[in-house]
């Protein structure tokens, strides 16, 4: 069934998109990542104008981790403590982004630095958190424990609260840089940022999985709502049928990756997040290597 | 059909951009202030008013109609079908020594365009040159009964930019690249393999010199805006008369609000659909709550 959209001015399939949004919304529900990562590019590949993509999907992200952190604030698994500190980090974060997006447009390689920041993250958080998690599953098959790691240097840091949720007494910087780094993320690239801020609140913050999800979750669908209302405001490129159908499909798929990821170990999870991760990457650092099938692109208007 | 009528387009196209007739050393010189394609300021269209090149002893004009002038864009829309018919009125007989041919197109309003090029630097592939088209039509469909380069002047198509390269018009900015033909051979190539202009030699069916139909199809992606129709007769590939019409495409009902919602309160727009989310959001959670108590 096609279906018009009175934004972007395309004619789409409506069930290629509720599928599309279904698959981004397993994934977000099963590791607290928001999928804008996945659901962008998914989007400029059938066709979508890539400005209408990134503010679309960051749309799409506010319902899909809404979703989510229902679920996860029922079983009491959000730090809300720590989250408003993320939260905070993260929305002057975005707001830095827009400034750096201006300046490499009008530099005119903004695709490129975007493209390279992507492969350079998604390789080393991707390789990383396999490594580590193929280990630590090695270590819990052989029995043994492994021991909570202690960060010298982040306990040395002023200004402590306690995060009892995470059972932690923890100075608010880390969480803060945390927070600012995944907001100029999520304006640059148009994600929630989870794929950086799991990994990030798991070896560096020291959080327990359990809660690393919904805190990422609860942390997400604030500042992807901060990005699409200004995305709508300043561009005037949310396209509102696009985010519904993409959203009917990622609001029961974030349900299902709930209760799938409940069931599976959590070193299960992170090998998986990681492989996803590292496959993402690696399309995305073949397309810079090998030789494009036509050199050329059109872009609309004037850049 | 489609690899024909790129074949045909090229076959067209790139001569004539090799060979422009406003700035023949365009190639040689290469350097700022000068266009390939006819500037922006040139007349054209109807405002050119092609002078019936008046055959004295054959007047011949054309009586046209559409089989809708309206295109109301829908959320199902897929895409429209447009006939184009019409005769030719003769106060004569029908001159035996050239052959009568026509032309009809359909013009979508016009959109500027930036053609990049990639090339390799240090390994990667990088967006290296550009170029920008000011103004090139959002859609562009031409129907012939025959080949334009054999049926069309070149100096004719320059004045009323009836071929594809010529409905392209002025570069936006000075280019710093060696080859804008290049560029805007490759635009031509892309919108052409996906459907946005097309070349349909032999799509205008002539009977008895007298009656022509020429059956367009719309595509679904769509801009709003009026897509001009003009359809060209022509003999010894001079224009013996022509004739302008528009088809009026609009988004309707739900289309049309969300459209001047998004841009006339953007605000209001983007709360709309955070709420949209949220509500979805906590919809799909509850209802899997109450599934699973189940």
């Amino acid at each position: 069934m096609q279906i018009y959209l009175p934004i972007a001015e395309v004619a789409v399939n409506a069930f290629t998109l509720v599928g599309l949004g279904g698959v981004v919304g397993l994934m977000s529900g099963m590791f607290g990542v928001g999928g804008g990562f996945l659901i962008t590019p998914l989007l400029f590949f059938i066709g979508i104008p890539p400005a209408i993509a990134v503010a679309t999907g960051a749309n799409q992200v506010v319902a899909s981790s809404v979703s989510g952190v229902l679920g996860h604030v029922k079983r009491r698994t959000v730090d809300f403590r720590m989250g408003t500190v993320l939260l905070i980090g993260g929305l002057i974060g975005s707001a830095l982004g827009v400034l750096v997006f201006n300046l490499l447009t009008r530099l005119g390689q903004v695709e490129l630095v975007v493209q390279i920041c992507y492969v350079v993250m998604l390789g080393v958080v991707g390789s990383m958190m396999l490594i580590e998690s193929v280990n630590a599953l090695r270590r819990t098959r052989s029995g043994k424990r492994t021991a909570r790691r202690h960060h010298g240097w982040i306990h040395a840091l002023p200004f402590k609260i306690k995060f009892r949720t995470s059972g932690l007494y923890l100075s608010v910087i880390p969480p803060l840089a945390v927070g600012l780094l995944v907001g100029v993320l999520s304006a640059m690239m148009g994600v929630g940022g989870g794929f950086i801020m799991v990994p990030a609140m798991i070896y560096l913050l020291g959080m327990p999985t359990k809660v690393v999800i919904g805190t990422s979750l609860f942390q997400i669908t604030f500042v992807t709502a901060f990005t699409t209302l200004m995305h709508a405001v300043s561009y005037n490129t949310v396209d509102v049928m696009l985010a519904v159908l993409l959203i009917i499909g990622g609001v029961t798929g974030a349900q299902l990756g709930t209760q799938l990821g409940a069931r599976l170990r959590a070193e299960q999870l992170r090998i998986l997040l990681a492989l996803v991760v590292l496959a993402v990457c690696g399309k995305l650092a073949m397309d810079l290597f090998l030789r494009p099938d036509n050199l050329f692109s059109l872009t609309p208007g004037i850049i | 059909m489609r690899g024909l009528a790129l074949i045909a387009v090229c076959l067209i196209g790139l001569p004539a951009l090799a060979q422009d007739p406003v700035v023949p050393d365009a190639a040689v010189s290469g350097g700022a202030e000068i266009m390939s394609f006819p500037s922006p300021e040139a007349p054209r269209g109807e405002t050119a008013a092609p002078e019936p090149v008046p055959h004295a002893e054959a007047p011949e004009s054309v009586v046209a109609g559409l089989s809708s002038d309206e295109v109301a864009i829908t959320a199902n829309f897929d895409g429209s079908e447009i006939t184009i018919y019409g005769a030719i009125k003769r106060q004569s007989p029908i001159p035996a020594d050239s052959r009568l041919e026509i032309a009809a197109t359909i013009e979508g309003p016009p959109r500027s365009v930036t053609i990049r090029r990639k090339s390799r630097r240090f390994g990667i592939w990088v967006n290296t040159d550009s170029v920008v088209v000011g103004s090139a039509p959002s859609f562009y469909s031409v129907a012939t009964t025959g080949p334009l380069d054999v049926i069309l002047q070149p100096e004719e198509d320059a004045r009323n930019r009836i071929s594809v390269p010529m409905v392209m018009r002025s570069f936006a900015r000075p280019f710093q690249v060696e080859d804008p033909a290049a560029f805007t051979g490759a635009m031509m190539a892309i919108r052409i393999a996906d459907g946005t202009y097309r070349v349909d030699v032999g799509g205008v069916k002539l009977k008895d010199d007298t009656l022509f139909r020429a059956d367009f199809r719309l595509p679904a992606n769509l801009v709003e805006g009026a897509y001009k129709t003009r359809i060209f007769l022509l003999r010894d590939g001079h224009i013996v008369d022509s004739y302008s019409t528009a088809i009026e495409v609009r988004k309707v009902g739900l289309e049309r609000w969300l459209y001047r919602l998004a841009f006339d309160q953007p605000f209001v727009y983007g709360v709309m659909s955070l709420l949209i989310a949220a509500i979805a959001g906590w919809g799909a959670n509850a209802a899997f709550r109450a599934l699973q108590r189940k």
